[in-house]
């Protein structure tokens, strides 16, 4: 932890002037953002605007190549220690679950309090039982994320990023994977989550869900924040055109 | 072999020996004839194959005299004879349990970390990776705790071929792991090295690296610094086979799909326990059947340490074909035939257990997740 970091008013995390290129092309542009603790953030944008590229920088996931980001007060650089202190504190869940398929749900759960914060196996056990009771899921502790459908592994990979007691939770398109029928399981997770009080940022086009939870939405294209409001003034009185036009294509179905 | 299309519907269940041969032996022309060709390749080399091998052959004798019968077939009296020194070299007789005891303490360990669900693996393991190979060293070489000295020289046989196999299957998968990671490393230095060493050994063949070991070695180092030869034979074959292992587990580490990097990162596990916990066990399952091909291969080629002047189990065989005192028109087939069995066995055991383990491994049936 840097000294001159603030929990009391410091935003949780905190991006400035951040840029990144893959190649000559620039994923972001300059883009400046504040999260303060039990914020509940939604980006939206179409594909390729840069706003799963954004939440990647969060974790290191992906480097930036411009400004600075601030996660809890750490700065992220090449220091390769803070990252992984950054990563503990920062849950993700992916589009495609990425469950570890060699181990059982439970494992999958355990892994990391066991290994990274060093919690006795009993211990994380219990821990990893509630939280999958949690998402619903406890019952299917022993099998292999391979047996489980694409909505239980999902609710199974969120609740692995929980074990680890993380202070922010980041989605990355957490439904976009799912059929159908499964989405609602998920989204019902993830209602839950923020009901609690959970630090999210989520990628996501549930707009109902957008709705629903989040205190702002982020409206990204090309590499930047092209809107960002309430979801009420979001959905019912967008300024910017492009914003307008990308409401009108995805409400429309 | 390839089945032509046919038409016919597919034979109620129990159709019998009959439908199933006249199905899948007889079903068209062609397949008629490759079934007659190969039935007359197989008349005319197998028969006379059991003639020699079993019916024909002379199971026991004290002189080369009872193998030389004209319509002698194998001279199984001649392994017999020779049974010790196939299986010890010239390691001194009175001195052989040593060698039995090695023998025994691998079997039982190596039985016991194979079989699944047995207790205490990981002390078991500890055992035959650490104090195993001082214990074996210590027995068989002597010089401490009252037992004679036996130098490495006169090892030989089977027991010098399981040294050098075994050595250079368990040195080989850690060295060929870290070359891996080390050519996937983003750390240039470390990349370079390994890329480097990978790229060198396996661009020279291991008669080479072993004649290096064994000639070469020696005119550079100091003197009174000339490691035991054996040792430097055993670190030839080991970094050998280290730089083909490097490349099979190369090709598992592809495999993994990038997410699984990704989640093990963000969950704050840091380079080594990524790669210990989440992508090498899955990387080494799939290839496992690659990294038995290699152990197989290299569990053969152990048999060049007999260019150099060692009495493998080939190379002992080899020493007794010519010995006068066993010459006959069929002693160096059959010592051939009896090696040939010998290294069959060890490699068809390893091979059969590989493809048990791939059936049975835990998750193994669980597949991975939709990536």
């Amino acid at each position: 932890m840097t000294a001159n970091a603030n929990p009391a008013t410091a935003p949780l995390i905190e991006l400035s002037h951040v840029s990144k290129w893959f190649g000559n092309f620039q994923a972001l542009k300059d883009v400046s953002l504040n999260v303060q603790t039990g914020e509940r953030i939604v980006i939206c944008g179409p594909s390729g605007s840069g706003k799963s590229t954004l939440i990647r920088c969060i974790n290191r996931l992906e480097e930036h190549q411009a400004g600075t980001i601030r996660v809890n007060g750490v700065e992220l650089t090449h220091n390769l220690k803070r990252i992984d202190e950054v990563r503990r504190d920062v849950g993700m869940v992916f589009q495609q679950f990425n469950l570890f398929p060699h181990l059982t749900v439970l494992e999958n759960c355990t892994l990391a309090p066991i290994w990274v914060r060093k919690m006795p196996k009993a211990a994380a056990e219990k821990a990893a039982m509630e939280y999958l009771d949690r998402v619903h899921i406890a019952d299917q502790a022993k099998k292999y994320p391979g047996q489980l459908s694409g909505g239980q592994q999902q609710r199974a990979a969120i609740a692995r990023s929980l074990c680890m007691t993380p202070k922010i939770m980041l989605f990355d398109e957490p439904t976009s994977a799912l059929d159908p029928e499964m989405i609602a399981e998920v989204l019902e997770v993830m209602v839950d989550l923020a009901e609690g009080g959970m630090t999210m940022i989520c990628v996501t086009h549930e707009m109902a869900f957008a709705r629903k939870v989040a205190d702002c939405i982020i409206f990204m294209a090309d590499g930047e924040i092209v809107e960002r409001a309430p979801p009420s003034a979001f959905f019912e009185n967008p300024r910017e055109e492009r914003t307008k036009k990308f409401l009108s294509q995805i409400l429309e179905h | 072999m390839a089945r032509a299309p046919t038409a016919s519907a597919k034979p109620p269940r129990g159709a019998g020996p009959v439908a199933w041969m006249r199905d899948n032996l007889f079903s068209s022309p062609f397949n008629t004839a490759l079934t007659l060709a190969a039935l007359g390749l197989l008349w005319i080399t197998v028969p006379p194959f059991i003639n020699w091998t079993f019916i024909n052959a002379v199971w026991s004798g004290e002189t080369r005299d009872v193998c030389m019968g004209p319509e002698t077939g194998a001279c199984w009296a001649y392994i017999a004879a020779r049974l010790d020194q196939i299986i010890y070299g010239f390691y001194d007789t009175a001195e052989r349990w040593r060698a039995d005891a090695v023998f025994i303490i691998g079997a039982i360990g190596i039985f016991w970390l194979a079989t699944p669900g047995l207790w205490a693996k990981r002390a078991i393991g500890a055992f035959m990776l650490i104090a195993y190979p001082v214990i074996s060293y210590v027995l068989l070489s002597g010089g401490m705790f009252g037992l004679d000295v036996v130098p490495s020289a006169k090892w030989g046989g089977l027991l010098l071929t399981l040294i050098v196999a075994v050595t250079g299957i368990v040195a080989s998968l850690p060295l060929g792991i870290l070359l891996a990671l080390g050519r996937r490393s983003k750390l240039p230095v470390v990349r370079i090295l390994c890329i480097g060493f990978i790229e060198f050994v396996r661009g020279v063949p291991l008669i080479t690296i072993l004649f290096m070991a064994s000639n070469l070695l020696p005119l550079f180092l100091p003197e009174g610094l000339v490691f035991d030869k054996l040792l430097r034979a055993l670190v030839a074959v080991a970094l050998f086979s280290a730089a083909y292992m490097a490349e099979v587990v190369r090709g598992g580490l592809q495999a993994v799909p990038q997410g699984q990097y990704e989640a093990a990162a963000s969950l704050g596990l840091g380079y080594w326990r990524m790669m210990g916990l989440i992508i090498l066990p899955q990387a080494l399952k799939t290839v496992m059947p690659s990294i038995v091909n290699t152990f197989i291969g290299l569990f053969k080629d152990t048999s060049l340490v007999s260019i150099i002047g060692f009495s493998d189990l080939l190379g002992i065989i080899q020493k007794g074909n010519a010995d006068p005192e066993w010459s006959t028109p069929v002693t160096a087939t059959t010592g051939y035939l009896f090696a040939a069995a010998i290294f069959w066995a060890f490699c068809f055991s390893m091979s059969r257990y590989s493809a048990w383990l791939e059936r049975n491994v835990a998750g193994g049936k669980a597949g991975a997740g939709k990536t």
